[in-house]
């Protein structure tokens, strides 16, 4: 039980350097990453926590089960190839996935804004449903909130999601080993630059879509197909250079991908050319890194392109047995650079 | 990708970099001018391809390194005004000021927006015409056509709520403050591309002439570079010392004659102070006087205010060549990208964060340096921020 002594009123983040929060402390970087280690995980102490998976993995009345949630702000609100409504459910279902869970029940929060039309709510929750069905998940209980006009975006969206993990498989960081093969499930970067584009009025030749979907579907056919999979990792805010970082940092050991295996879209790395954008930090939704023993990375590869989501699978790289946990890069050009997490998100350049 | 992969082949790049072991004889010291050109060089690990006998060194062409610090404090004092909406490239975003950075002041409510095109700020101005619209005007020739724009059409259509912060600055006059200096170490130079396609090169060709060193007009591709500093190793080796201009796709000789003309209309020289170098004569562009009610320094009465530097920050030193960003006794300690001390570990482009982002570790090996992050925690592999997972 916690003494009083246990407990302290000064905040583990020296306000010194931040006495406020910036944007950049949910930017996916090194800022929203203090953030949690230094206030979220001490001030909630708990080994399901301190696991820092996409979600917790518990045993509850004799079934192993996943369990995890997440928010959505995005704006704006519809973008080309998906919406805040089919973020909300696929980010919630990927995030159980990675457990190596089959995401079988979701709850859904919505905060709405005063003022909002109820046409957009309609379009909203229409996708909500539609992309639960796709996803083959029920959405079983919910809350509704209004705020004042100003005081939200038009529609925030909680999602909390529980999934059944059927398998003796630990699907976690602590289970990659030097050696294992990296695997990337398709282009990178196109939620990012969808977003962006919408955001600021940006426009390229052609409409750039999001890559928004389920990947549920994906982890189930490597499951069943018997692959001995490590670990799964969506890429998200900070990209897939970030989440490479994370794995390595948390397991110590060091990756190393080839850039010339990293798919990017033409369109997508004429977008970053010209907003000096690395494709390696733009956030994705529907994307994810998988860690599979050697011997295992074809059979796993040829099953991940037999899903619409993951048909464009390529092998990005290795394990290797060194310690540091670093994540390097073989450059197009034959040498090598460290891949290092930014502090927040990637800013357009001057010129 | 088109246009940009053909200049990034591993085979034509090794090509390339064994002519240049082929040529070269002597040690050289080649600066390159512009930040593109050094994060090119740092993220494709260009120098690793190269003879030990050439040294690059990285010049002052980042924008955002360059400008002084009490332009960012005076940008700091107008955005938190509430009837501005503070406009800017988004890398100025990050740079400290004195006590706070553009971000910090949005984080306290201030209307700072990200934009990419000066002409923007004006439909801003336009829509919001109760509230004054400033554009943070920085950089170098490269991005003082679209600003002149910015403030002739502002003019031309009467746009009253609208002005510019201005600290632009001029590439020439920084190469003859670094070759004048008395510790000069730069023998030849890769002059910056984007900067001579509106520019054209005719302005260097006296300079190579009176100072005797080759400059190669460079584009920012891996193969524009390595075939920069071929050429510039070849002139060296020969004792020649021209203007040659390897971004021939880029650049004519006498420049973009049209954005010229903007520039001439809206802008003069002026002296400019560079952060961390110090005031160069004729190094800057200001607001002509017929243009002087865009002028946001007379606009909100911010023209009288000075600050100082952080005294550990060498970033002049950096940007004059005379000295790597690991030297710096702050680099990796006291100054990060989260914490920076002097600019050049802000920007992309800054060499401070191109070796802190691609370098750290070896240069953790090599030179037994261990850099610890703002933090306090040491910033190569055992960082504690292992693992945690973000959500969108």
């Amino acid at each position: 039980m916690s003494t009083v002594k246990d407990f302290t009123l000064s905040c583990p983040l020296p306000i010194t350097d931040y006495p406020t929060v910036t944007l950049a402390h949910g930017g996916g970087g090194k800022l929203m990453h203090q953030l949690i280690e230094k206030m979220i995980l001490p001030a909630f102490q708990s080994p399901l926590l301190e696991a820092r998976h996409d979600g917790a993995v518990f045993d509850l009345g004799g079934a192993r089960l996943a369990f995890t949630t997440d928010s959505y702000v995005v704006h704006p609100l519809f973008f080309p190839g998906g919406d805040i409504g089919s973020l909300a459910i696929n980010g919630t279902v990927n995030d159980l996935s990675m457990c190596g869970a089959r995401p079988v029940y979701l709850s859904c929060g919505l905060i709405l804004e005063e003022g909002l039309s109820m046409e957009t709510l309609w379009a909203v929750v229409q996708s909500l449903k539609q992309s639960a069905e796709i996803a083959g998940v029920q959405l079983v209980t919910g809350d509704t909130k209004v705020v004042d006009r100003g005081k939200g975006d038009g529609v925030f969206i909680n999602t909390a999601g529980v999934g059944l993990i059927e398998h003796g498989l630990t699907i976690a960081p602590s289970s990659v080993r030097a050696g294992d093969v990296v695997l990337l499930s398709g282009d990178i970067g196109r939620h990012g630059i969808a977003i962006m584009a919408m955001r600021e009025g940006l426009e390229f030749e052609s409409q750039i879509e999001s890559d928004c979907a389920p990947l549920n579907g994906a982890v189930q056919t490597l499951i069943d197909g018997k692959v001995g999979v490590h670990c799964l990792r969506d890429l998200t805010r900070g990209g897939l250079g970030t989440t490479l970082i994370e794995i390595a940092e948390t397991t110590g050991l060091q990756i190393t991908i080839d850039e010339v295996k990293i798919p990017v879209r033409d369109d997508v790395s004429g977008a970053c050319e010209v907003l000096g954008f690395d494709p390696l930090y733009l956030a994705n939704e529907g994307r994810m890194i998988v860690f599979v023993p050697e011997n295992e990375a074809a059979r796993a590869l040829e099953l991940l392109r037999t899903d619409k989501h993951t048909a464009g699978a390529v092998e990005i790289g290795r394990v290797s047995g060194e310690r540091g946990g670093l994540v390097k890069m073989k450059s197009r050009i034959g040498t090598t650079r460290i891949i290092d997490m930014l502090s927040g998100e990637q800013l357009p350049r001057i010129c | 990708m088109k246009f940009s992969s053909e200049y990034r082949d591993a085979d034509a790049a090794q090509g390339y970099a064994q002519e240049i072991r082929r040529i070269t004889k002597h040690p050289w010291t080649i600066m390159e001018i512009c930040g593109g050109q050094t994060h090119a060089i740092v993220k494709f690990g260009l120098d690793e391809l190269l003879p030990k006998q050439i040294e690059l060194v990285h010049g002052p062409g980042c924008p955002v390194c360059v400008t002084p610090l009490e332009l960012i404090d005076k940008a700091v004092q107008i955005a938190a005004r509430k009837d501005v909406i503070f406009c800017s490239f988004g890398d100025m975003l990050r740079v400290p000021g004195s006590e706070v950075d553009l971000f910090g002041i949005k984080a306290r409510g201030g209307d700072v927006r990200i934009l990419y095109s000066p002409l923007d700020a004006l439909k801003i101005a336009k829509e919001n015409p109760t509230k004054e619209v400033v554009f943070f005007a920085v950089g170098f020739e490269t991005t003082a056509p679209a600003h002149a724009m910015a403030v002739f059409q502002a003019r031309q259509q009467g746009i009253k709520n609208f002005s510019v912060l201005v600290s632009h600055v001029l590439v020439p006059p920084a190469m003859e403050a670094i070759l004048g200096s008395e510790t000069n170490r730069v023998q030849g130079f890769l002059a910056a591309g984007h900067v001579c396609a509106i520019m054209g090169y005719e302005e260097y060709i006296p300079i190579a002439a009176k100072y005797k060193v080759p400059i190669v007009v460079t584009g920012f591709e891996p193969l524009d570079i390595l075939q920069g500093i071929a050429m510039c190793v070849a002139q060296l080796e020969e004792g020649r010392y021209e203007v040659e201009n390897q971004y021939t796709r880029a650049v004519p000789e006498g420049g973009n004659r049209a954005a010229q003309h903007y520039v001439k209309e809206v802008f003069c020289v002026v002296n400019r102070k560079w952060r961390g170098i110090g005031e160069i004569g004729a190094s800057g562009l200001s607001l002509r006087p017929e243009y002087a009610e865009f002028d946001a320094e007379l606009r909100f009465n911010v023209s009288d205010y000075t600050a100082e530097e952080s005294p550990l920050c060498i970033s002049g030193l950096i940007m004059q060549g005379q000295k790597k960003p690991h030297e710096c006794v702050a680099f990796g300690r006291q100054c990060t990208p989260e914490k920076p001390l002097g600019a050049p570990m802000v920007s992309n482009e800054g060499a401070c964060a191109a070796y802190y982002r691609y370098r750290r570790a070896e240069l953790a090996t090599n030179a037994a340096l261990t850099p610890v992050g703002a933090d306090g925690y040491a910033a190569t592999g055992a960082a504690p921020a292992a693992g945690a997972k973000g959500k969108v």
